[in-house]
């Protein structure tokens, strides 16, 4: 179990020595993008509950009917009833797994993973940050002083409990996560892929360095020159990126730090729909706002603009005073 | 207008909550109740009482009306003093900088123990919730403050699955199991304040609030309750507690 879980250190080796880290223009869409991502992959998700999800790339992986995927992420919160819903994805490694706090359980988690068989498993926060740390530092695992004596340990056969070689104490040691491919939202990048992150940047650097592959979807493309105005601000380095894509408005309905607070009239609205009728108010909100629309701003449009626009009043707010 | 009329459960809830924090401490605080009640504290008594969210914030200052939907939101790093990865905004738990951790609870045992995972056998669960998020990394790390509904369903003699362990079983095994700091130190309820018994790590009342009996505290807890020796009645929360609390939350989103 624990061995079929890890990348071994060569082939992580070999992975990165056969990508082009060369400063090149990665600059694409969202569908050719969505290129790196291949059924059964395991997925990394940038951002945390309803901030900064790579909602645009999401959205064109349901629309591409991917399958199989596992996804991980520090906290999911919509997007994890989506992935389930949509069927791309039957296994999710987080945290935390609702809609938001303010809405109780999730009705669309609880009908796939009671009654389908869907996997949700769950881990501390912070044992998703150091499985993702230690994927990011080529190291297989991290001792860490939490979930000893839970049931959350119980529930983790991929876990060691060791008395540590220096000091006797019991550790626990969980195993480095190297997704496929991770999906991140930032505010900006240049067309290398050098991004900046304002606000919370939650696990965003460790995955980044942890995966074998990174699409970065981004609010706008900089020039290179901007960059490096500022090098203090970037925190993803271009070779860590496979893809750019430009998708203002790339994690709507969630928000964006200092642009768009998430769109919250959208948002329950669709809680409301989906745990009334966890299959068909699903299948309605895919059918209506991921395979219908012809492009992602076809999806803002149904969004609406009023409901864009006083995100993007709150969003901003933070830097008025 | 009676005692009872004053305020909401919810809101003696944030109250009696915000009343436990220090000022100078550094606390990490849940989404919802805990969030308001550590800011409610600073505001009232506590102007340097130090917030920290698992977004990864330290020194929040959040607005009144603007409270962030989770703690994850932009709005939590309002005015805040610095913003962190969310590991190394746990990891500072690890280390020891973490006064007193703050969260809300759904099932708690009479040790403590929190469960926000499953209700009913894990391996084919009646109920999946949502899980830990911080929860277990908080509790596993240091002293604990847990503000919660006072229901039997809720009060249990023994957890369904301990998410965020508290005394665990009792006695030494909670430092017996590898987490060698922290533990369950006070558990509000709309009902009373409880503490553990420094031996058995049983909970008991310290308090109850005001206008609440023996009988109705133990008629809604699922295991037997021991009542401290020196057991008080605690101060109805004041005007001006409650007062500044709804401005805090003028929408009613924590204290419905």
């Amino acid at each position: 179990m624990l061995e079929a879980q890890l990348e071994p250190y060569s082939r992580l080796r070999e992975n990165l020595a056969g990508r082009d880290r060369s400063l090149r223009q990665k600059v694409m869409s969202l569908e050719e993008a969505a290129g790196f991502v291949h059924d059964g992959m395991k997925v990394g998700i940038g951002g945390s509950t309803m901030s900064r999800t790579p909602m645009a790339m999401i959205w064109e992986i349901i629309r591409q009917r991917r399958q199989n995927l596992s996804c991980s992420r520090c906290i999911v919160s919509t997007d994890g009833d989506l992935l389930f819903g949509s069927g791309v994805s039957n296994h999710i490694l987080t945290s935390w797994f609702a809609q938001g706090i303010l809405w109780g359980l999730s009705k669309v988690m609880r009908l796939h993973v009671e009654r389908q068989g869907k996997r949700y498993d769950e881990w501390s926060h912070m044992a998703v940050g150091m499985r993702f740390r230690a994927g990011g530092m080529g190291i297989p695992f991290m001792p860490m002083r939490s979930m000893l004596a839970s049931d959350v340990m119980g529930m983790r056969p991929e876990v060691k409990q060791i008395d540590c070689p220096f000091t006797g104490e019991k550790l626990l040691l969980v195993p480095a996560l190297n997704p496929d491919v991770a999906l991140i939202h930032v505010q900006r990048c240049d067309a290398y892929g050098n991004a900046q992150i304002d606000g919370l940047q939650f696990m965003d650097i460790d995955l980044a360095l942890a995966a074998n592959r990174v699409i970065l979807t981004t609010e706008r493309i900089v020039s290179n020159d901007q960059i490096r105005r500022a090098p203090d601000q970037t925190k993803i380095p271009f070779f860590c990126v496979d893809a750019v894509v430009e998708v203002p408005y790339g994690s709507a309905p969630h928000e964006c730090y200092g642009l768009y607070e998430p769109m919250m009239k959208h948002m329950e609205t669709y809680v409301a729909q989906v745990n009334a009728d966890p299959e068909r108010g699903m299948r309605d909100y895919l059918e209506r706002y991921f395979y219908e629309p012809e492009s992602w701003n076809d999806y803002l449009a149904l969004i609406g603009l009023e409901e864009l626009l006083k995100a993007s009043q709150k969003g901003r707010s933070i830097y008025n005073d | 207008m009676t005692e009872a009329q004053r305020y909401t459960a919810t809101e003696i809830l944030a109250v009696l909550s915000a009343r436990q924090l220090r000022d100078g401490q550094v606390v990490f605080a849940g989404v919802g109740i805990p969030l308001l009640a550590a800011t409610l504290a600073q505001r009232l008594r506590c102007p340097g009482l130090t917030i920290l969210f698992e977004g990864g914030v330290v020194g929040a200052f959040v607005e009144p009306g603007k409270l962030p939907p989770s703690t994850n939101d932009q709005r939590c790093t309002k005015r805040a003093n610095m913003v962190l990865g969310s590991a190394d905004v746990l990891l500072l738990l690890q280390r020891g900088y973490v006064d007193v951790g703050f969260m809300g609870g759904a099932q708690i045992d009479q040790f403590g123990n929190l469960n926000s995972s499953f209700i009913g056998d894990p391996a084919a669960p009646a109920t999946r919730l949502p899980g830990t998020g911080g929860g277990n990394d908080i509790s596993s790390l240091t002293n604990m403050i847990v503000a919660m509904k006072h229901e039997k369903r809720r009060f249990v003699e023994k957890v369904d699955f301990i998410t965020s362990p508290g005394f665990v079983r009792g006695g030494t095994s909670r430092r017996d199991g590898g987490l060698l700091a922290g533990g369950m130190f006070r558990v509000i309820t709309e009902l009373a304040v409880f503490g553990f018994h420094d031996e058995s790590r049983r909970m008991r009342v310290l308090a109850l609030n005001p206008g609440v009996s023996r009988e109705e505290v133990q008629d809604n807890t699922g295991f037997r309750l021991d009542f401290n020796d020196n057991m008080t009645v605690t101060e109805p929360p004041t005007d001006h507690e409650l007062q500044t609390l709804r401005t805090l939350d003028p929408d009613r989103l924590f204290t419905a």
